[in-house]
């Protein structure tokens, strides 16, 4: 051991620019990592990484002894599937739980409750998600390639609120119940939402670019849930009719996504455009939107 | 001095500009309307955060108080009542300090039924109008900034001093930063500091008012017959030089006896801006 300085100096010699995790080995048993957090890599040696407690099953585990850990003291995490198992990282639940700064970047499918009551940073994930994906998240960025499961950004049971910040991008579709309790922050899915999408929303926002679910909204106090493309499933009959006209909002908010993600079939007809509004659910607050772009 | 920057945006350039006007109305003075005001910019589309067109108002006031209370006043009734508007905060991200609560003020217009959106740290206000929503940003900011910078064109006649003014405000005009406050930039009845009245805090200027030549002591030279005085309000020393400079450099032209500015004592505040220092330097100007 030296003194504080020089420990300082090697820690430095030994920074990487990222952390690299590789699965190891195929496996059809669930991986539970909440570990896998830049928060708990940026002070950490290579070792100290792979030290890391999991669980494999039942069975607690290290990260060492699921992963190829490469690289030291950075809050940059980049996974890799198992070479003998693409897929493999789908088994790997709470990547980025609770995280508060830093990148995680999933090169495939990640596992349950990805992004978890993170609160910072960014989590990109190349490939699919499953089920709870951004859980009660508030803050920070999660993009995803692909699709995700149900219950994205929700509250879990028993959980009055559930997303209160940040944003989550789905350039794919997403299950059932997104947004479900949502209490601020935004949702954007580029494909189709499931049923119950928004369902008990406090407040927030939720934009739909393929079809919204049907049953959408449901119990929702305020918020705003968009079907951008004007394709959506009946609603329920507590949502009343208001209008058609022109939201000034969705010109500030439609820019700035288009900012964030330019893939997004964004037109100049979506910002300028009008929208039918309906006002619900009237079996609660009743102070919650639905807008429904018009087509022209 | 403390100001703030709003970014009016409408369905077109016209609507914008009308809330925009009606925004910065009886706004020439702080001593008698509360604050002054002026248009600083038409913006493009691309400009503006909800892509439409725009106008961006300069507010200056003497202290943080009288802003705000201005702020409210004039975007609850000009910019809100007008058709097809929204209304932006173009000062960018202040200190917590430096935040005026607008929108969140007027937004209990919305009766209970507003909406509060919040994207990126910045929290919008939908109020619930007759004509559909109107947009507000909840909080504007302010910074500290400079009023009073002035040039006082000294004509042969009155045609030649107000050509001469006219000129220089289409010079200023382009300025960013910088705003005129008065009647198409341009002042007649520039004032001094008290009065023989005890209840007024400002009267006329006498010594440049070519009709008092031989009453008081004049500032005025003997081929000088109309005056008129240009104000110019700024967000920083900087805007208000470079200003003063295109100003003085587009006014001298033949009619025009002499160019100087009222520095009232040097009692005026704490800036000083020596019209020949000004000429003498280079001075870069951001244009509109």
């Amino acid at each position: 051991m030296g003194c504080i300085a020089c420990i300082a100096a090697m820690r430095d010699e030994a920074a990487s620019d990222v952390v690299t995790l590789r699965l190891r080995a195929g496996s059809s048993i669930p991986v539970e990592a909440d570990t896998i957090c830049p928060d708990l890599f940026i002070g950490r040696s290579e070792a100290e990484i792979a030290a890391l407690p999991a669980f494999y099953g039942r069975r607690q585990v290290t990260l060492g002894d699921l992963f190829e850990v490469d690289g030291a003291y950075s809050d940059h995490i980049v996974m890799w599937d198992a070479t003998d198992d693409p897929g493999g990282l789908r088994r790997v639940k709470r990547i980025g739980q609770r995280m508060s700064r830093g990148r995680i970047v999933v090169h495939g499918d990640a596992g349950m409750h990805l992004g978890a009551e993170m609160r910072g940073g960014e989590i990109v994930v190349h490939g699919s998600t499953s089920t709870w994906a951004g859980a009660h998240m508030a803050g920070g960025i999660l993009r995803v390639d692909g699709n995700a499961g149900p219950m994205l950004g929700a509250a879990y049971p028993g959980e009055i609120r559930g997303m209160r910040g940040g944003v989550i991008f789905v350039r794919g579709s997403v299950g059932p119940r997104a947004g479900e309790r949502m209490r601020r922050g935004m949702i954007v899915v580029g494909g189709d939402a499931g049923e119950f999408s928004g369902a008990r929303m406090i407040a927030g926002s939720l934009f739909v670019f393929g079809t919204l679910g049907a049953r959408a909204g449901a119990g929702m106090k305020r918020g705003t849930i968009v079907a951008v493309n004007g394709r959506a499933e009946a609603l329920l009959p507590t949502f009343r009719y208001a209008c058609t006209s022109q939201v000034t909002f969705m010109r500030v908010y439609l820019r700035r996504l288009w900012e964030h993600d330019c893939q997004l079939p964004i037109t100049d007809a979506h910002v300028s455009g009008a929208y039918h509004r309906y006002t619900g659910d009237i079996t609660t607050l009743g102070k919650g939107e639905i807008l429904i772009y018009a087509e022209h | 001095m403390r100001a703030a920057r709003l970014i009016i945006t409408a369905v077109n350039e016209q609507w914008a500009m009308t809330a925009a006007q009606v925004t910065t109305g009886f706004a020439t003075s702080v001593i008698a309307c509360g604050c002054e005001a002026g248009v600083e910019a038409v913006l493009a589309p691309e400009e503006t955060p909800d892509g439409r067109p725009g106008v961006s108002v300069l507010v200056f006031t003497m202290g943080p108080k009288g802003l705000e209370d201005q702020l409210i006043r004039r975007v609850g009734q000009c910019v809100m009542t007008c058709p097809t508007t929204a209304c932006f905060d173009g000062l960018g991200e202040t200190t917590r300090e430096n935040r005026l609560k607008i929108g969140g003020a007027l937004r209990y217009f919305g009766n209970g039924f507003q909406i509060s959106k919040k994207l990126e740290g910045k929290r919008y206000w939908r109020i619930p109008v007759m004509e559909g929503e109107f947009l507000v940003e909840e909080s504007f900011g302010m910074q500290k900034a400079i009023g009073g910078g002035n040039l006082l064109i000294l004509g042969q006649d009155n045609a030649a001093a107000l050509a001469a003014a006219e000129r220089a405000v289409d010079a200023i005009r382009p300025l960013r930063d910088v705003i005129l406050p008065f009647p198409g930039g341009i002042a007649r009845s520039g004032s001094q500091v008290g009065s023989k009245y005890k209840f007024l805090r400002a009267s006329t200027n006498v010594a440049y008012c070519p009709m008092l030549r031989a009453q008081v002591e004049t500032a005025l030279p003997e081929s000088v017959n109309s005056v008129y005085e240009i104000v110019i309000d700024g967000l920083s020393e900087t805007a208000i030089r470079a200003a003063m400079r295109v100003g003085i450099e587009a006014a001298a032209q033949a009619g025009v006896a002499r160019i100087s500015a009222g520095n009232y004592g040097g009692t005026l505040g704490q800036f000083h801006f020596h019209l020949r220092e000004i000429m003498g330097t280079q001075i870069h100007t951001d244009t509109r």
